[in-house]
């Protein structure tokens, strides 16, 4: 096999909360345009395993490595300027705000740090208007983003996450809530997403898991479990007798 | 379009009170010039409070560090009013940043007790060095030396007329800073981390550092309304950093409406009246103002020009 440098990886990642071990020595490789997605039961340690990677919170011993450089001690907003992106689970939008203006702040980010681009108003409205034509939200632009339904904010939560054209994108049980034509949608939002920028994608619906993902990383008891393809997955007896029910 | 409207809208604003100028009685007049200073500290603490929903409870030390900064180097040290002025802005300027950067360091009501608790450090220390400030007491500053030199001329600032222009230019800088401000870049991502501040970190954006930008702008603007009061005025004391002159702008922007340009303004003015008039009534004014308050609040919770924002005109910055 080829050498290839991961574009993020993690080695002996572990989180104590209290006594608790939420994330114990996880040894973790995601390669560049890869869809990968974890899975576990609840408390297995997804969302603070991702949160450490995004500088949501900081760990108690390993390191995390991105694109080559260990980002381990950056505060989070610095590694989502190196091109982490992190879409919350709790739906966490600005409600008050135009659906419009709620992208532009995430495209503003991205502006000021581009050394050629200014944040002027129309290379915010084109870029802004480029993310949420892409999440099919463009016709509610000018729409208070508290007033939308609940599937359009989870997909606006996308859409800022993508706004900031990031190398990773971090996607932490989007599909949760919406209805199943919503879910096909999105599903092919996923796979377009997928040819630009690597995704790492926590989800708990498996049809969601099997449609996307090249390889799934299952995680019980905040360590890794196993790791493979969605058929090497399906056929691990230990994964079915953890998670799938057997 | 949008921005069109309000901008002529506070040309308008700006017109009004030039005119106002010759128009007014004396007496009215008088209450004007003050009501323009003190407004601009309600705009510097709007920029904090109202844009950014940092809850001080000491921006008295801003407004202070400026009336002493400019009016101890005038009454000690001879200074002349436009270095005078520079002094007190710098004052409250590095106050502001060294404030900023300890109090930022925690939020919410911890946030209030850090302000007000560094407020009152202020306050004893201004009544610790009495010698110099006189305390409660205060400097009265020696009408001779408050002479504004502009080229070509000078300008007695005791003269009605002159402190009259002088507190509207004034003003009319704070408030076009302001309106430059909350529709700049930086503008939005203040009111979006008074929004919603986890969500800004993990756009990229470093909240510490955008918030300490904000106290530093709102600390600066506090200094000049208090550098001005100075010369204006021509009295320094204790009394302008004591709690009641951290708790007045809060007022004065809760009233006029938080996070518009114009509220502070109109908070400020209304308050006067309100004490001006009932007082002339009854010796419990206070008790008038407090149920003024209490009314305001209960029918127009968003202030005078948050709730006119809110019904009439959506474009309002």
């Amino acid at each position: 096999m080829a050498a290839v440098t991961p574009l993020l990886s993690t080695r002996g990642l572990s989180r104590a909360f209290g006594g608790l071990k939420a994330v114990q020595e996880v040894d973790f490789a995601l390669p560049e345009g890869q869809i990968r997605a974890i899975i576990g039961p609840n408390g297995a340690g997804k969302t603070t395993f991702v949160s450490l990677v995004c500088g949501r919170i900081l760990p108690s011993s390993g390191s995390v490595v991105f694109d080559g450089r260990d980002v381990s001690r950056l505060p989070a907003h610095k590694r989502v300027r190196a091109g982490i992106a992190y879409t919350f689970q709790i739906t966490s939008i600005f409600s008050g705000l135009t659906v419009f203006d709620n992208v532009a702040l995430a495209v503003q980010r991205h502006l000021l740090d581009d050394r050629e681009a200014r944040p002027t108003a129309h290379a915010l409205k084109e870029d802004g208007m480029a993310a949420l034509e892409k999440t099919g939200l463009a016709a509610f632009a000018e729409k208070r983003a508290g007033n939308l339904a609940y599937g359009h904010q989870r997909l606006l939560e996308v859409a800022m996450g993508l706004a900031l054209k990031p190398r990773l994108l971090i996607l932490d049980e989007p599909t949760q809530g919406l209805s199943d034509g919503e879910i096909d949608s999105f599903i092919a939002l996923v796979r377009e997403i997928g040819r630009d920028a690597t995704v790492l994608l926590i989800e708990h619906n498996m049809d969601v898991v099997m449609a996307l993902a090249e390889r799934i990383t299952v995680m019980d008891q905040g360590r890794i479990l196993a790791e493979g393809t969605p058929a090497e997955i399906r056929a691990d007896k230990a994964v079915q007798q953890a998670y799938l029910g057997g | 379009m949008r921005d069109a409207r309000s901008l002529w809208l506070h040309a308008a604003v700006i017109l009004l009170l030039f005119a106002l100028n010759f128009l007014l009685p004396e007496y009215h007049r008088g209450i004007f010039s003050r009501v323009m200073v003190l407004a601009v500290f309600a705009m510097g603490y709007n920029l904090a409070f109202g844009y950014t929903g940092l809850l001080s409870l000491g921006h008295a030390m801003f407004f202070a560090a400026g009336l002493y900064g400019t009016g101890l180097t005038i009454y000690h040290l001879g200074w002349s009013v436009w270095p005078a002025l520079g002094a007190g802005l710098l004052a409250g300027t590095l106050l502001a940043l060294v404030i900023g950067f300890l109090a930022l360091r925690t939020t919410g009501v911890a946030f209030m007790i850090v302000t007000l608790m560094f407020a009152q450090v202020f306050y004893l220390t201004t009544l610790y060095f009495t010698t110099y400030t006189r305390g409660e007491e205060g400097l009265v500053l020696p009408q001779a030396m408050r002479t504004l030199a502009l080229p070509g001329a000078s300008f007695s600032l005791t003269d009605p007329t002159t402190r009259y222009m002088a507190a509207l230019a004034l003003l009319t800088i704070a408030l076009g800073l302001t309106l430059f401000l909350v529709r700049s870049p930086y503008g939005r991502a203040l009111i979006a981390i008074r929004e919603n501040e986890e969500r800004m970190r993990m756009l990229g954006y470093d909240v510490f550092a955008n918030k300490l930008g904000s106290v530093v702008i709102s600390g600066l603007i506090c200094a000049a309304a208090g550098a001005a009061y100075a010369v204006l005025f021509g009295y320094v004391g204790s009394g302008f950093a004591s709690i009641q002159y951290s708790i007045l702008p809060l007022l004065w922007v809760l009233l006029g409406g938080a996070a518009t340009t114009l509220g502070p303004f109109v908070g400020t003015l209304f308050m006067f009246y309100i004490i001006d008039t009932a007082s002339d009534y009854t010796t419990a004014y206070l008790l008038v103002v407090g149920l003024a308050l209490i009314l305001l609040i209960l029918y127009f919770p968003k202030g005078i020009a948050g709730t006119v924002r809110e019904r009439w005109l959506p474009w309002l910055p």
